[in-house]
């Protein structure tokens, strides 16, 4: 079975004031129906400029799709007309954001910025819509549904907003929810209870996910496989289970030991020595080579590719594949 | 045991805030009624979620806002009876490090002067002495003597972190309120902040009060931990003591809420439901009661002492009497 979503050799730039930011080096990875696909990575390694080009919302000028195909149910979406990647953002794929506060219109009831989305792409007339919305707010745990529908936003507290934003993402049974950083701006107690929803809206509704974080203990919460991304790239991709027990990339194994856990007691933290690097002016061969201790003649030369450890366990690192990469 | 280097007794926050188009005033209680003491040397690590009042107890002990009510006892002066003039000279025994690395730098200093300037403003160094001084800070933080002419900007954000600290470290305090110093962090750059605390501690002696909603971060940095909900903190324990077996409810509900990074681990469903109350308007009884699957009817009449229950643990929960 093809997968649902299939991303393949993607490359962004971002050019401003003559300098060229390569947001995106050649990014790969599938979504299978029905799973959860973790992005991780600290701040500006790609992982949201991966989600926002699915949607192909990337802002140009300055940002501009360079290469790359992304396959959804049979179509590229980078080939297909405004027109057309419109009538899928919202109801085939759509997306919730890190701060629900900025994706509500704060002069518009709840029920008429969820029913304005379910009339666009489900032709129902405004009774029968708004009808749709206090049924999804239902769904999606809210206490008192009906009254919530006439509030405004800024009535709201942030869990219940992103359960909205959550409703209203589902409210047009998409095929794949991207969702990036969604508890990142909530507590800890506020984030279990989202994380429980969208696990089980998910299984509910057989929606696939992408979901975009910095947070390894939600990823290992939330996803079947996992993409680790270093500087515009996926360095390791795996399913769970092998990721977090045997991350194989010297960026993996860092990024790793570098949390302080709860479960566990830990003298000092691992350290990654550096700093990421100037995209705008990379380093030559693997990107995370300045910052590497396992470092090795080809690493400042060629950039490693995926390489596979194991059936579905790959690594870009010259460590696990051959001496002389490939360019 | 070591003395208490600070000693904090009844200390309340209220702020008055109007709402609404009526212009209804109403009290914040921010911070109502908080007891704790920090022993000399060692980090005090102050969790809770958003609005708990963690950040107000942080401002109120170095006395950048007035208390309500309540004591501050550092070395024995009570810190929040001395008139501002009086607080002046000692301020430089107590700094703190903020959470924002681009905001609590001046953009239009140097870092030679933002690290120079505390100082110059107790009277700690010559002028002649002091590049030296701080350039001698700089390399205990991790920085260069070639960082000393540039300005913040030029700066990542955890190197700015770094020069925060620097700073905070310049007048040689013996007490450091670390508000949230790594949140704005990646947490490649969190753990070389964390690790260099420790290392400033052991090499300094430095007394840490450690305020955090990061509950991992807060386990490694800590030797005692303080549990706050809602204005008051509901536990208190070693660290080892409060991770191994938290007791109140809410210390369990936010242990079990941190997603845990063993995927074969399931959660167990002790997920807490609701949001927390407003401040402005408490429930009565137990604070925590509107959320607590264990609430017997007294808790929700009856406010809830805090009290020691064993050698070193504190608990303000009617299921210890």
């Amino acid at each position: 079975m093809d997968p649902l979503l299939s991303v393949k050799d993607l490359k962004v730039h971002f050019v401003t004031a003559g300098r060229t930011v390569r947001a995106l080096d050649g990014v790969s990875f599938d979504i299978e129906e029905g799973k959860t696909f973790g992005l991780v990575g600290e701040t500006g390694c790609g992982k949201s400029v991966t989600a926002l080009s699915v949607l192909r919302l990337i802002p140009f000028p300055p940002g501009k799709i360079m290469g790359g195909e992304i396959h959804f149910r049979g179509r590229n979406l980078l080939a297909l007309s405004e027109e057309e990647i419109r009538s899928i953002r919202g109801k085939e794929i759509s997306m919730i954001f890190q701060e629900p506060m900025t994706s509500l219109n704060p002069v518009f009831r709840i029920g008429d910025q969820m029913s304005e989305v379910i009339r666009l792409h489900q032709g129902l007339d405004r009774s029968q819509a708004w009808a749709k919305a206090e049924e999804m707010l239902e769904r999606v745990q809210i206490p008192d549904a009906r009254r919530l529908a006439k509030q405004f936003p800024h009535q709201l507290s942030g869990g219940m907003r992103q359960r909205v934003m959550i409703a209203m993402e589902l409210s047009c049974h998409p095929y794949l929810l991207i969702a990036d950083e969604p508890t990142t701006a909530l507590d800890v107690t506020i984030q279990a209870q989202i994380l429980r929803l969208i696990k089980e809206m998910k299984n509910e509704l057989h929606t696939s996910i992408l979901l975009i974080t910095h947070d390894l203990g939600v990823i290992a919460e939330m996803c079947n496989r996992v993409g680790v991304m270093y500087a515009g790239s996926i360095v390791e991709e795996a399913g769970v289970e092998e990721i977090f027990e045997a991350p194989k990339h010297p960026y993996t194994r860092g990024l790793w030991g570098a949390i302080p856990r709860i479960d566990e007691e830990k003298e000092a933290l691992s350290v990654i020595p550096g700093m990421v690097p100037d995209l705008s002016n990379p380093p030559a061969g693997c990107r995370f080579h300045p910052r590497c201790a396992h470092r090795f003649e080809p690493c400042d030369q060629s950039v490693p590719s995926l390489f596979s450890v194991a059936p579905s366990h790959r690594v870009a690192c010259f460590l696990y594949g051959e001496r002389r990469g490939h360019g | 045991m070591a003395e208490a280097l600070l000693q904090v007794q009844g200390l309340k926050k209220h702020f008055p805030v109007t709402r609404g188009w009526r212009e209804e005033k109403a009290l914040v209680r921010a911070v109502d009624g908080v007891d704790f003491s920090i022993r000399r040397g060692e980090t005090l690590g102050l969790v809770g979620e958003s609005g708990c009042g963690k950040t107000t107890v942080g401002r109120l002990i170095l006395r950048l806002i007035d208390p309500t009510e309540g004591e501050v006892l550092f070395e024995g002066k009570n810190l929040a009876s001395l008139e501002k003039k009086e607080i002046h000279p000692l301020r430089r025994f107590f700094q703190i490090i903020f959470q924002d690395p681009f905001a609590s730098l001046n953009p239009r200093m140097t870092v030679s002067e933002i690290v120079g300037r505390p100082m110059e403003i107790h009277g700690l160094s010559e002028r002649s002495q002091r590049e030296e001084k701080v350039a001698s800070l700089l390399k205990s933080v991790g920085l260069m003597r070639e960082h000393l002419g540039r300005y913040p900007h030029e700066f990542s954000g955890g190197q700015r972190q770094r020069i925060g600290i620097a700073r905070a470290l310049a007048t040689q305090p013996s007490l450091i309120v670390a508000d949230e110093p790594t949140s704005a962090l990646d947490v490649s750059v969190q753990a070389q902040i964390l690790n260099l605390l420790k290392k400033l501690q052991r090499d300094l002696g430095l007394t840490f009060l450690f305020i955090s909603h990061n509950i991992g971060v807060i386990r490694h940095i800590s030797d005692r931990v303080a549990v706050m909900y809602l204005g008051k903190i509901v536990e208190m324990a070693e660290k080892k003591i409060l991770f191994q077996s938290p007791a109140h409810p809410y210390t369990k509900a936010l242990l079990a809420a941190v997603p845990s990074l063993d995927p074969k681990r399931k959660r167990g469903e002790v997920i807490l439901e609701g949001d927390v109350p407003s401040p402005i308007k408490p429930p009565p009884g137990c604070r925590f009661h509107t959320r607590c699957s264990y609430a017997l009817p007294k808790c929700r009449e009856e406010e809830p002492f805090f009290h020691q229950i064993e050698d070193g643990r504190w608990i303000a929960c009617h299921l210890y009497p």
